[in-house]
């Protein structure tokens, strides 16, 4: 029993280990978050599976020997107990029950045994009468004897509970694995070409497996997880999916989640279809199919990249698939664009004019990460619709260097059509060298009062920079160049003239552009929406020099698929296991709320007289039977008075 | 003060348990029985064949409920009036609980809810003053608002459903699908124990110690409200649209109510250890009850805490056979329940195979409640799995 107890607090700190690090996450995860040393060590250890590892498989058989010895143990003394009225009890014993009575009335013994017995079965008792010795009788009565057999019940369920468990875990595949006999597979491969030793046969034991299904595809086959890979598991039959739907409340948060499947089988006389969806799983022959979970299944993008470096030429237009890459030639040299993801819609929280908190729909999105020859990436996500903010609207894009961080967004406002053209071609002839030069000398000389023909020159010559700079690698540069080139007292005014001589610039070339290439008539000056896509621009600009990507994709056109994770398990222990449940809910209550009493009423003659012996015994709950026992006691005293 | 119950005189013939039923007791049943045929014919389509099941199993709960403890009668009433009168009184708009008197001072779900909160933080303080000042008068008062914070607790849960169906039918669900809502439960259904026991036992002094534990979790559910505006209506993520839901949670906290009651009464054990140890005369101990009767109550709260307690792991393991495709994955609420489990059962054990009693066996019972916290709340807080339904 020492041992039980020992054990059952043994499990639950073994237990805590397996909630506290995260389990079967990927083993690089785990190299990054512990380093290599400490990899090897937890890794040895088994933490990062901790209820498969040997020593708590080990720490569970010991608890499930301990309690079958227990129930073999103590099973035959429980029945006896259970059955046996034990009529032969000592009249010695009885008197040294903590309970007992004795007192005297009128009366032969075997008529008062029939009354008093009669009394005892309507407290409940069940009761037997015998000969008690030459000239007594005595009546046997118990009560709750299913306290008992709760034990039995809860104890053996433990037992049975764990056999259906291990029935259902993965123990023969991971003793497969140690001896060679499976291998599991670590490398993203197409499904043909998988090893045969990593693929189990669809008549095999227990299973938990998910595999992802596109619509319009199927599998017939599902993943399982091993160590720090895969095993591909057979299903006998195969499972396609027509569609997969997500429902949303008005909120956006999500309200369903359902897929239509249909399942070929050479068994059935046409496919079965059925719609699965969370809480409602699909169970065919015994394997019961999951919605689990849902990705994109390879939506077709269309997308139009304007050069960032040449914004005359015509978008180029990509086309691909989500989870392909499509190389891409750029004035800055060869580029893969990898399409990662898809949203058909973004709901955002968002202020409302009046304050309140709302939800906003920001329209489709598309995720892709962009790679230059050297293998570096940067990853973006384009939305598709333009976006408000203030008056004005734009296009969004934002980038980071690494899925952990969150985006920098940028806004590019967009021009009267909706179209980037303007804020491109702004982009491009502040860039373009002649164009500039001619620009600010054009400034310069419309300057009062500079004689000196040298010095216009070199202005000139750093404003150019100056611009080039801001335009090429943003606002941070030029920050960057003020710190370095001027004393720490004069870097405030000198950023400022900075950001006058730039925003002056880009101003008359802004102007330029309205008049020259959009025909505008600016006799009345820039009007205030042409006002604020300069200013909107200006912002645009500056935050771009982080960018990184020689072009502005945009999405316009998509088609969606969508795949749905389906989790397919065959658990043929689970019966076992939910018997096992019922017989632990059923003998728990028993054992708590039926408390096991014995009573006897030994009655010898003893003249015209009968001398009367009640004495009784409950298992566990003391305080409560001594309460009933006094209280039949008064009961019978007052029956075989009568 | 404290003569319990039990030794009380009693009548030599005790009838049979139906035969000991009155009047009152067949118009409960007769109205439970109208509640529910009337709940059936009306709603019926609404509801999947389980939820029909729950419905009637639940019919038939509380008759015998009432039947075997009296009180719940006059709260079942109490809550179905007033509930249906706060149902009534929206019609069939949510706007209603900014202009009706009744709804946005007594019935709205979040006015009820915090004359709930109010009544117990009251009830607190009056078993407090009972118990510190021998006064008779204030432990009854202290009981008559535990009732009352228990009908409103009721009530608050009840028009909370019923305010979910009118924001959205599909919105609509039954109130114990988060943190927020199963506090509630929780108040609820420990004062509800306590009363129970209360009345067994016929000692009131113990309310100061279990209601103490009932007036934090109402100091959380306030700090939830006001910090979080945890009481806003949510709708269902997908995996917790299931019949599983109704049974599952209130189970559960029948198991956390017993619990958390047990650890109270090992912290009022180890302090009348304590003083009587040095004065058995003291105030104190006199109005307490015996350190036997606390023991012998801890030990069948903690039986019941674990009885539910495994019907509430079982229910959620065949739940998650349903949702997540397999009724044990080793998600941290899953073994977490399993370590609470475990730790409940070596405490029956060591009392009832090794004969443990008293000291250690209170220590251990204010230890499990913080697992049992633990299992509750550091779960959903510090670590990341399926069940994560009540975020802080």
């Amino acid at each position: 029993m020492n041992l039980a107890i020992t054990l059952l607090v043994a499990v639950s700190i073994a237990s805590i280990i397996g909630t506290v690090l995260q389990q079967n996450l990927p083993y690089n995860d785990y190299v990054i978050k512990f380093g290599p040393f400490w990899f090897e060590v937890f890794n040895a250890l088994g933490l990062y599976d901790v209820y498969g590892t040997p020593w708590f498989l080990v720490l569970l058989g010991l608890l499930l020997v301990s309690t079958t010895v227990c129930v073999f143990r103590n099973t035959p003394a429980i029945i006896r107990d259970m059955r046996h009225f034990r009529l032969d009890v000592q009249t010695k014993s009885l008197r040294s029950f903590r309970h007992h009575a004795e007192w005297s009335v009128k009366g032969a013994p075997s008529e008062l045994a029939d009354r008093l017995g009669k009394q005892l079965k309507r407290d409940g008792y069940r009761t037997r009468q015998g000969d008690y010795g030459g000239n007594a009788r005595i009546v046997g009565a118990m009560r709750g004897s299913m306290g008992r057999l709760g034990y039995l019940l809860s104890h053996s369920a433990i037992v049975i509970i764990c056999i259906g468990g291990l029935m259902d875990g993965n123990l023969p595949l991971k003793f497969a694995d140690s001896t060679g006999k499976i291998r599991a597979e670590t490398r993203d491969l197409p499904i043909a070409n998988v090893p045969a030793k990593s693929v189990i046969a669809s008549d095999s034991g227990s299973f938990r497996g998910t595999v992802n299904i596109p619509e319009g595809s199927s599998a017939d086959f599902v993943y399982l997880g091993l160590r720090d890979g895969y095993l591909v598991q057979k299903l006998p039959f195969e499972i396609a999916l027509d569609e997969f739907r997500i429902e949303h409340y008005p909120t956006g948060q999500p309200k369903s989640y359902e897929s239509d499947l249909i399942i070929f089988d050479e068994e059935l006389e046409e496919p079965l279809r059925k719609t699965i969806a969370v809480n409602h799983p699909l169970v065919y022959k015994g394997y019961a199919i999951y919605q689990s979970s849902f990705s994109d299944g390879g939506s077709r993008m269309v997308l139009q990249a304007h050069s960032l470096d040449n914004p005359d030429t015509e978008a180029l237009r990509l086309e691909g698939r989500i989870g392909q890459r499509l190389p891409v030639e750029t004035p800055r040299g060869k580029r893969t664009v990898e399409l990662i993801d898809f949203k058909p819609f973004n709901i955002f929280p968002i202020e409302e004019e009046d304050g309140s908190e709302g939800q906003k729909n920001f329209g489709p999105s598309v995720i892709f990460r962009l790679r230059d020859a050297s293998g570096e990436a940067l990853e973006y996500v384009n939305y598709m619709q333009p976006v408000p903010r203030g008056e004005s609207l734009f296009f969004l894009s934002g980038v980071r260097s690494t899925p952990s961080e969150p985006y920098q967004y940028l806004h590019l406002p967009l021009d009267e059509n909706d179209s980037l053209k303007r804020f491109l071609r702004l982009r491009a002839k502040a860039m373009e060298m002649n164009h500039l030069q001619t620009e600010v000398a054009a400034q310069l000389a419309s300057m009062a009062g500079s004689a000196d023909a040298e010095l216009p020159q070199k202005v000139a010559n750093s404003i150019v920079e100056l611009v080039q700079t801001f335009v090429a690698e943003g606002i941070g540069a030029v920050v960057a160049r003020v710190e370095s080139s001027a004393p720490e007292a004069e870097q405030d005014a000198a950023l400022k003239s900075f950001v006058n001589v730039i925003q002056n610039t880009l101003g008359a070339i802004y102007v330029d552009l309205l008049a020259e290439e959009e025909g505008k008539d600016l006799g009345e000056g820039v009007s205030a929406a042409d006002q604020r896509f300069f200013e909107d621009a200006m912002n645009a600009l500056s935050l771009m020099g982080s960018y990184g990507s020689p072009f502005v994709a945009q999405l316009t056109d998509f088609e969606q698929v969508q795949a749905s994770g389906l989790q397919i398990t065959k658990s043929p222990g689970k019966d076992i296991v939910y018997l096992g449940c019922v017989m632990l809910m059923a003998g728990v209550f028993f054992m708590f709320y039926m408390h096991h009493r014995r009573l006897w009423v030994r009655i010898e003659e003893d003249g015209e007289n009968s001398r009367i012996l009640f004495a009784g015994t409950g298992h566990r709950n003391r305080g409560d039977f001594g309460k009933e026992f006094q209280r039949l006691q008064r009961r019978l005293k007052a029956v075989s008075d009568a | 003060m404290s003569v319990p119950h039990e030794y009380m005189e009693e009548p030599l013939e005790q009838p049979h348990f139906l035969k000991r039923l009155g009047l009152f007791d067949g118009l409960w049943a007769v109205l439970l029985l109208a509640g529910t045929v009337y709940t059936i014919a009306n709603f019926s389509v609404l509801m999947d064949r389980y939820e029909v099941g729950i419905l009637i199993g639940t019919g038939l709960a509380l008759a015998l409920f009432g039947w075997a403890w009296k009180p719940i009668r006059p709260l079942g009433l109490a809550v179905a009036a007033l509930s249906l009168f706060a149902v009534w009184a929206y019609g069939d708009t949510l706007a209603a609980a900014e202009t009706d008197f009744f709804l946005k001072y007594l019935f709205s779900s979040q006015s009820a809810i915090m004359w709930m909160s109010a009544l117990f933080v009251m009830a607190t303080a009056a078993y407090w003053f009972a118990l510190v000042m021998g006064s008779t008068f204030s432990g009854k008062v202290g009981t008559a608002l535990t009732w009352s914070a228990s009908t409103m607790g009721l009530v608050g849960l009840m028009v909370r459903w019923r305010e979910s169906y009118l924001i959205s039918h599909d919105v609509g669900h039954i109130p114990v699908a988060n943190l927020y809502e199963v506090f509630i439960l929780f108040a609820v259904i420990t004062g509800l124990l306590y009363l129970f026991y209360e009345k067994r036992y016929n000692n009131r002094a113990m309310g100061a110690f279990v209601l103490t534990v009932v007036s934090a979790a109402v100091a959380f559910l306030l700090w939830y409200s006001f910090e979080r505006g945890a009481h806003e209506i949510m709708p269902l993520v997908p995996a917790l649209q299931s019949y599983w839901m109704k049974i599952h949670v209130p189970t559960n906290f029948v198991g956390y109510g017993g619990f958390a009651m047990a650890a109270m009464l090992g912290v009022a054990y180890l302090l009348v250890d304590w003083r009587a140890a040095k004065n058995p005369q003291s105030a104190f101990v006199r109005r307490m009850p015996s350190l036997d009767q606390l023991d012998d109550l801890m030990h069948k709260l903690i039986a019941l805490g674990f009885a539910f307690f495994t019907v509430a792991t079982v229910l959620g393991a065949m739940w998650a056979a349903e949702a997540w495709g397999g009724y044990w994955s080793w998600d941290p609420k899953e073994t977490w329940a399993l370590i609470v489990w475990l730790n409940y059962a070596a405490w029956l054990h060591m009392r009832l195979t090794k004969g443990w009693r008293g000291k250690p066996l209170a220590w251990w019972a204010i230890i499990g409640l913080f697992i049992t916290l633990f299992a509750f709340l550091g779960v959903n807080m510090f670590l990341s799995g399926l069940h994560s339904y009540g975020e802080l």
